[in-house]
């Protein structure tokens, strides 16, 4: 396959980034889209360029890392994939792939293609967690949870925290990867001392890392690699609206 | 039996409750009034009262300060609003009645002079403000959220056009509004209006169905109306059935049943009604 890529290249957060053109000849239908930026890399070291910085970490679609806006989309035109998940067979021969970085005041950019990330760190310290210590692990079901509640803490579970909800957003919202981890501890007999304390700060430092609103385009949820629901997003709002009132 | 009276509700209680520990309303009441007059004995009621007050609107202004906080006032703002167009709407119908107009103007003098529905009114004005102006504010606060765009933009897949402008349907809307109200409402409260009575009916009726008749008899303002209408419909499609998203009312199955109320009642219905007003006296009028 012969690609040409139109990447985004920038040196540093405070220097103006442009795109630059790439022309790939030898692409295989089999390699992952990652792969295909291992091989423009091998490229540009061997002409002794700079290689482009990109995230990338597991490469089995479970980490996170690999952030990239392709052809006006998160993670790319699959749905429910990351981009280390996609394979260039969903491209055509000779098709031109604008990738950039996900934009987002709360989402720096470090280089080129890799943004920093770390404002999703500073919501999960306000409040995603459960300050109790735990000790040994105990008996399964020595806690009695619903099979139901169950499920859907955990489908609340497997956001892997990649930031697709923030980059498709129309609005740079976090509202899909603040309510996932909102959740997750809300729906769980564990999570309920602290449930009201919790939306509260997790929210709030939402709101202070400059994250938009949500006006409920539900592009979230087309783009989410791990297809987290609208629902969680109500079940938040459910949450702060309750919380706020009762204490 | 172990049975006891509580003297301030008049019920039998049983032993599972203490003598003095009745849950009564009255006993409540005054378990909360004695833990805070013990939090501020020295100025006892007055005091109490004002502190509950000041407690409640910190607690309004941090929550309406928040992100989440300003999307209640837009959900519960524009819901209010959908509730007056079912009413202004059922209201309106009324010039279709062919009675020269009798129904639609005894309508109009009753929405004018009757003092609850004024106080709506007002409410309905204040609530078009708060969701003009807090719309504005979200909307600035999102372009502040990501200041450099995409170069390539392709979000056709993921949602609906409506849902993604939302802003420049509702500055449609806006502009519609006053014109609206410059022809209609302006006229009606300050306007040298004719005036007619009916038989056996001692009042003197302002004629508003001349006025809409002659208002929607020109062709420019009728097409306005209509493609305001499209404006509305579009805005509604999306914003009826966000409402209560953004308010947390999800459920797999009252969701889909308040979906469609908002595609058909609110994207359709309503929007082809009010448009038909316009249509039918332009087209009578040729």
């Amino acid at each position: 396959m012969k690609i040409t890529l139109k990447v985004w290249r920038q040196q540093n957060g405070k220097t103006p980034g442009e795109f630059k053109t790439y022309q790939l000849n030898d692409v295989s239908e089999d390699m992952s889209f990652l792969e295909m930026f291992d091989i423009l890399n091998d490229d540009l070291v061997r002409k002794q360029d700079e290689p482009v910085a990109f995230d990338h970490d597991c490469r089995e679609g479970i980490c996170g890392m690999c952030s990239m806006y392709i052809n006006g989309r998160a993670h790319g035109p699959m749905t429910g994939t990351t981009t280390c998940q996609l394979h260039m067979r969903h491209f055509k021969d000779g098709d031109t792939i604008v990738v950039e970085p996900w934009r987002a005041t709360a989402f720096p950019i470090i280089k080129d293609l890799m943004v920093d990330r770390s404002a999703f760190d500073r919501v999960i310290q306000a409040g995603g967690f459960v300050s109790v210590n735990t000790g040994n692990a105990v008996d399964a079901n020595s806690v009695p949870i619903p099979k139901q509640d169950a499920d859907k803490a955990f489908d609340a579970a497997a956001c892997i925290g990649c930031g697709a909800c923030v980059a498709t957003c129309k609005n740079a919202s976090a509202m899909l990867f603040v309510s996932a981890k909102v959740s997750q501890l809300a729906l769980l007999p564990q999570g309920q001392p602290e449930r009201h304390i919790r939306v509260k700060k997790m929210v709030e430092i939402m709101d202070a890392e400059g994250f938009g609103n949500c006006t409920n385009t539900g592009a979230c949820e087309v783009e989410c690699p791990k297809e987290i629901s609208l629902e969680n997003i109500a079940r938040m709002n459910r949450d702060y609206l309750v919380a706020n009132i009762a204490d | 039996m172990n049975y006891w009276y509580c003297l301030k509700c008049l019920y039998f209680r049983s032993v599972f409750y203490e003598p003095d520990g009745c849950l009564c309303v009255y006993n409540l009441v005054m378990i909360l009034l004695q833990r805070d007059l013990q939090r501020t004995p020295s100025v006892a009621t007055f005091a109490h009262l004002t502190n509950s007050l000041k407690h409640m609107s910190t607690v309004s202004t941090g929550l309406f300060r928040s992100s989440l906080g300003r999307k209640y006032l837009m959900a519960l703002s524009g819901l209010f609003l959908c509730t007056f167009l079912i009413v202004h709407l059922i209201g309106n119908l009324q010039l279709f009645a062919g009675d020269g107009g009798q129904a639609f103007n005894v309508y109009s003098y009753f929405m004018t002079h009757n003092p609850l529905i004024k106080i709506v009114a007002y409410v309905n004005y204040a609530f078009i403000l708060l969701h003009v102006f807090d719309g504005l504010y979200l909307t600035m606060q999102n372009r502040k959220a990501r200041p450099q765009g995409y170069a390539k933009v392709d979000q056709s897949k993921s949602s609906t056009w409506s849902s993604r402008n939302m802003g420049i349907l509702g500055t449609l809307i806006l502009v519609f509004l006053i014109v609206h109200m410059r022809t209609f409402w302006f006229e009606m409260k300050f306007g040298n209006m004719p005036v007619i009575s009916y038989d056996g009916d001692p009042i003197q009726y302002k004629d508003m169905y001349v006025v809409v008749v002659e208002a929607f008899e020109q062709a420019w303002y009728s097409a306005l109306y209509v493609i305001s209408m499209f404006a509305l419909a579009f805005h509604l499609y999306h914003g009826f059935q966000s409402g209560f998203q953004s308010i947390g009312l999800n459920h797999h199955r009252y969701t889909p049943t308040i979906k469609s109320v908002g595609t058909f009642l609110f994207g359709i219905l309503i929007p082809a009604l009010f448009a038909a007003m316009p249509i039918f006296f332009y087209i009578k009028s040729l």
